[in-house]
């Protein structure tokens, strides 16, 4: 750069810079800033890191005030969860049980509905209505969960009440069948994926044999995707079990150690809803409480996840 | 196989031809539950909600009165929370993606990093509602508000982000850098210029997916304190006196149209459940209107695309 400046009547001359030093002062500036896009898209990638640890940090710090209250013999033991009342008891199992059973029924509508529907649009169905059911059921996984509680309260309970007329109006079994029916997408989506990876010439070699399709399915693809489908079914489960407003609307919000979904009962997830809708001092046992079994149900969820993927890692390996 | 020692090899054939029809029929009847489900669950809105759905529907605050009652405070409250949770999550989900795909090497911190977002992407919402009351509202004292609102809803949707952008990225193929590489451009340039322009439709598909799912969701809007009753809106953005901006709004207590949808449904009585179909009506109409621009996207993504 060079520019001459007249100030009165002297006229001063800025150096042009060597070309080759400028060249050099440029590219290490460029340098710099690569390196600093380099460091903050870093820091970016970092908070999913960053978010994990606090999660676990959060749950696990509000937990220990609560258990400095409550021993973990009666977290684990104690059959009553009555946080609330007057004469508190802090067991967490009918809250696990309300969470299993409603899990439960869900697991029974998503598994054999959503194994045999991969089976047949992996295995069976013409590419064209597989290629219209695949958006579909990504459509039907989008559907707001608080959709599907107003779902099994207003149309499931009511119809399922046909059958049963002593059924009361807050069950397990009605958002049980509708967790179900939420999941199967990603049952269905999910395990289609591990059994279109079988590679075409096992299934060949099956037909050469004189196999029928089914047969094909049955004994070579499923079991050569056996991996990939259990995945399926354990992160279906981490999101049975991880499922909030359908319970909370539906099932009713008292804490009740049965097994019957035909009863009424609360789960985990639901009970963290009923107490954050009131209004709980922070610091008070209630607002521990919370997160006692919020650390619960993350411990759950994380070791069916950490399962899942390594089965799904496991079969992409395989070939 | 036990058939080949049947005496009748056509007896055998009828009968698997048999469980082949009938494991065919089995199989489009599961397909039919999945999908009708879909049909039946916004037939059934539809039916007790749509003529809810009016003027004063969309501009009146909730009330004690069925009949009086509305979502005006909901649906600003998702725009605004929509607004937060664009703002954050969407540049720190795609600069966390480019990272990953363009400039992480195969290290012990990369691994790590990729499976926290894993892990994430399986975390139930209600935990990141947790993780907000006890971060954002206690520990950083930013209250039951809509910045909170926000922020926990970029958490929430940043896996979806990072993991749809990094499928956009990497779909982009490595002749184009290596051509740009060659023309003397350097990383961040062959990013901005070649790479991320190039795979913008992908991008925009996972923001789209990010937000739909973000303005569904309920229960970690639940935990840090949403109310299902608020008759006021918060200050308006824009004011008529400079500096004209005002960001008052980020602390205002919130509703959301889920919300406001769960309040109708838990209610005794039978008088909200159309409300409730009402706002489920728009909900589903919503979230089903972007993931079907999100889909269309990426089918006109596939098809156009040929490297």
């Amino acid at each position: 750069m060079s520019k001459s400046i007249v100030a009165g009547q002297e006229v001063i001359r800025i150096k042009k810079p060597d070309a080759r030093v400028e060249a050099a002062s440029r590219r290490r500036a460029r340098q710099r800033r690569e390196q600093v896009i380099k460091g903050g898209l870093f820091f970016a990638a970092l908070i999913s890191v960053a978010a994990t640890v606090t999660i676990i940090a959060v749950l696990l710090s509000e937990s220990v005030g609560f258990f400095r209250t409550v021993p973990l013999t009666d977290f684990f033991t104690d059959t009553l969860w009555t946080p609330l009342f007057a004469d508190p008891h802090y067991g967490i199992l009918p809250l696990l049980a309300g969470t299993l059973v409603t899990s439960g029924v869900g697991l029974l509508v998503a598994i054999p509905l959503g194994t045999v529907a991969a089976i047949y649009l992996s295995e069976f169905s013409s590419s064209r209505l597989r290629e219209v059911m695949k958006p579909t059921l990504e459509l039907l996984g989008a559907v707001p969960t608080v959709v599907y509680g107003y779902f099994a309260l207003v149309v499931v309970t009511p119809s399922l009440q046909l059958l049963w007329p002593d059924l009361p109006g807050f069950n397990m079994l009605g958002p049980g069948i509708v967790i179900g029916i939420m999941i199967m997408p990603f049952v269905i989506s999910l395990s289609e994926d591990a059994m279109r990876a079988v590679p075409m010439v096992l299934r060949e070699g099956s037909y050469a044999m004189g196999a029928t399709r089914l047969q094909t399915a049955w004994r070579v693809v499923v079991p050569a995707a056996t991996s990939g489908i259990v995945a399926a079914y354990v992160l279906g489960i981490s999101r049975a079990v991880g499922e909030t407003m359908v319970v909370a609307i539906a099932a009713g919000q008292n804490p009740n150690l049965t097994w019957n979904p035909l009863e009424p009962a609360a789960t985990i997830t639901a009970y963290i809803v009923q107490v954050a809708l009131g209004d709980l001092p922070h610091g008070s046992i209630g607002y521990q409480s919370i997160f006692a079994a919020g650390l619960v149900l993350a411990v759950m969820t994380f070791a069916f996840n950490i399962l899942g993927h390594i089965m799904r890692k496991r079969f992409r390996e395989v070939y | 196989m036990s058939a080949q020692s049947s005496p009748h090899p056509h007896a055998s054939i009828a009968r698997r031809k048999i469980a082949e029809a009938l494991f065919k029929v089995l199989g489009l009847c599961s397909l039919a539950i999945a999908v009708g489900t879909l049909a039946l669950l916004f037939g059934a809105l539809l039916f007790e909600g749509i003529t809810r759905i009016d003027w004063q529907f969309l501009m009146s605050y909730p009330s004690r009165h069925a009949a009086q009652a509305g979502i005006l405070s909901a649906w600003v409250g998702s725009t605004l929370i929509m607004l937060v949770t664009a703002v954050v999550g969407i540049p720190l989900g795609v600069a966390a993606a480019i990272y990953l795909e363009e400039y992480a090497r195969r290290t012990w911190m990369t691994e790590l990093i990729e499976v926290t977002v894993t892990n994430l992407a399986g975390v139930p919402s209600i935990i990141y509602g947790l993780l907000a009351l006890g971060l954002f509202v206690y520990i950083m004292g930013l209250g039951e508000s809509i910045l909170v609102a926000g922020l926990t809803l970029a958490l929430l949707t940043l896996p979806v982000v990072i993991v749809t952008t990094r499928e956009a990225i990497r779909a982009i193929p490595v002749e184009i850098r290596e051509a740009a590489y060659a023309l003397g451009a350097t990383k961040w340039q062959t990013l901005t210029h070649h790479v991320l322009p190039y795979s913008v439709a992908g991008i925009l598909t996972g923001i789209i997916l990010a937000l739909s799912r973000a303005i569904g969701e309920t229960a970690p809007l639940v935990t840090i304190g949403a109310l299902t009753f608020i008759a006021f809106l918060p200050p308006a953005p824009v004011t008529t006196h400079p500096p004209y901006l005002s960001f008052d709004w980020l602390l205002s207590p919130f509703t959301v149209m889920p919300i406001q949808m769960f309040g109708w449904v838990s209610r005794p009585g039978e008088d909200f459940i159309g409300n409730a179909a009402a706002a489920g009506v728009l909900l589903v109409g919503m979230t089903l209107t972007m993931n079907g621009v999100a889909i269309y996207l990426r089918y006109r993504m596939r098809k156009q695309v040929s490297w």
